[in-house]
């Protein structure tokens, strides 16, 4: 098979199997790189996580990018991300489209009515998830002899006037850009 | 074809900045799809994301596509996740091409030491208005907590916990009642 049609395959089943969100697809890519070891060694992968955190976008959608680019250039680079996100689109499609038909069905109604605040309970588990790794000092561990060492100072300090600027009256209009360029600023000033 | 445009340049804006896993484009999508351009609720965008954590691929590729389809059909579903994947494609491959990591730079980490803290103090921002409109009701009150402490305290898949929340809905259909 050309190595094309290979690299799209890798990548569509990546898509179809890895469900849960762009972590998810780690294992896959990590066995990917197993089988293909001139496409991207596992060092290249565990590079590309740090990347991914400091770039915008899903990690998996990221490394489709990165992974297709080395194999065929910019062409590749398109093609292993859309292969990536085809199964996506047919799959959400449908579901959409049934859900759209049936959106007023009281047990459809009645599901729905449990989810919103199940994932209200996992954006509260994600948002925690942050909230560690920004103003925790990673190799300090919490221990309760001395329960503020672990805290990295500036980090939640900087958090406070943040939350409290999205909810001022005067301030809450802001853009998340806004708070984001604005960070990233500070961020070099006082890190 | 004017609408299909901005689900473009909409999902475009959210995909550049969202740093970090899916549930962290959440900010952007408030403001973006519900504020600015009254595309979807904010307890709508609770339902597209937890069909999102059960389908295949990425949450905000998922979510993209299924508000750019809720609003023009496939050509929505495809120009929005065109719109959400084209920052990825753009940077990444200048990435590739030119600039090797960057990652290790002492700059880039500060700067980055940042926007997470700007990304977590958004997503608590988010937090608030979402436990406002669809957290009420003392079931509502358990839903949420016992959803985050599976995930949060046990580590357990989220999966997990949306099928158990749709079961808990589907079972109490009509006896429970539903925000709009």
């Amino acid at each position: 098979m050309p190595e094309l049609l290979v690299l799209c395959w890798e990548f569509f089943k990546t898509g179809l199997f890895a469900v849960g969100g762009g972590l998810a697809a780690l294992p896959f890519l990590s066995r990917m790189s197993d089988a293909h070891p001139d496409w991207f060694t596992q060092e290249m992968l565990a590079d590309m996580i740090a990347v991914s955190e400091s770039t915008p976008g899903p990690i998996a959608i990221n490394m489709a990018t990165y992974v297709g680019y080395t194999v065929s250039g910019i062409f590749g680079a398109i093609l292993a991300t859309f292969s990536m996100i085809l199964p996506s689109i047919i799959i959400v499609v449908i579901v959409a489209g049934i859900l759209e038909k049936y959106i007023s069905n009281k047990y459809v109604n009645g599901v729905f009515s449990g989810l919103r605040p199940a994932v209200t309970g996992l954006i509260a588990a994600a948002g925690y998830s942050v909230l560690k790794v920004s103003v925790m000092i990673t190799d300090v561990p919490f221990s309760l002899s001395a329960p503020f060492a672990a805290f990295d100072w500036r980090a939640v300090l900087l958090l406070a006037v943040l939350v409290f600027f999205t909810q001022f009256k005067y301030t809450k209009k802001i853009h998340p850009v806004a708070y984001i360029a604005v960070s990233a600023v500070i961020g070099v000033l006082i890190f | 074809m004017k609408e299909l445009f901005s689900l473009l340049i909409s999902f475009f804006k959210i995909g550049l900045f969202t740093f970090g896993g899916g549930y962290s484009m959440l900010p952007m999508l408030q403001k973006e799809i519900v504020e600015k351009r009254g595309w979807a609720t904010e307890g709508e965008i609770l339902d597209y994301f937890a069909v999102s954590q059960c389908a295949p691929g990425a949450i905000a590729v998922n979510t993209a596509i299924f508000v750019g389809y809720r609003k023009k059909k496939i050509p929505g579903a495809l120009m929005s996740a065109l719109g959400i994947v084209l920052p990825s494609l753009i940077i990444i491959t200048i990435i590739a091409a030119l600039l090797g990591n960057f990652a290790h730079l002492p700059a880039v980490k500060s700067a980055f030491a940042g926007i997470r803290i700007a990304a977590c103090a958004l997503i608590i921002s988010s937090l608030i208005k979402l436990i406002k409109a669809n957290v009420r009701s003392a079931v509502q009150i358990v839903l949420a907590v016992l959803s985050f402490i599976i995930v949060a305290v046990l580590g357990q898949n989220p999966i997990f916990v949306v099928l158990g929340a749709a079961l808990f809905g589907l079972f109490t259909a009509g006896r429970v009642k539903a925000d709009a």
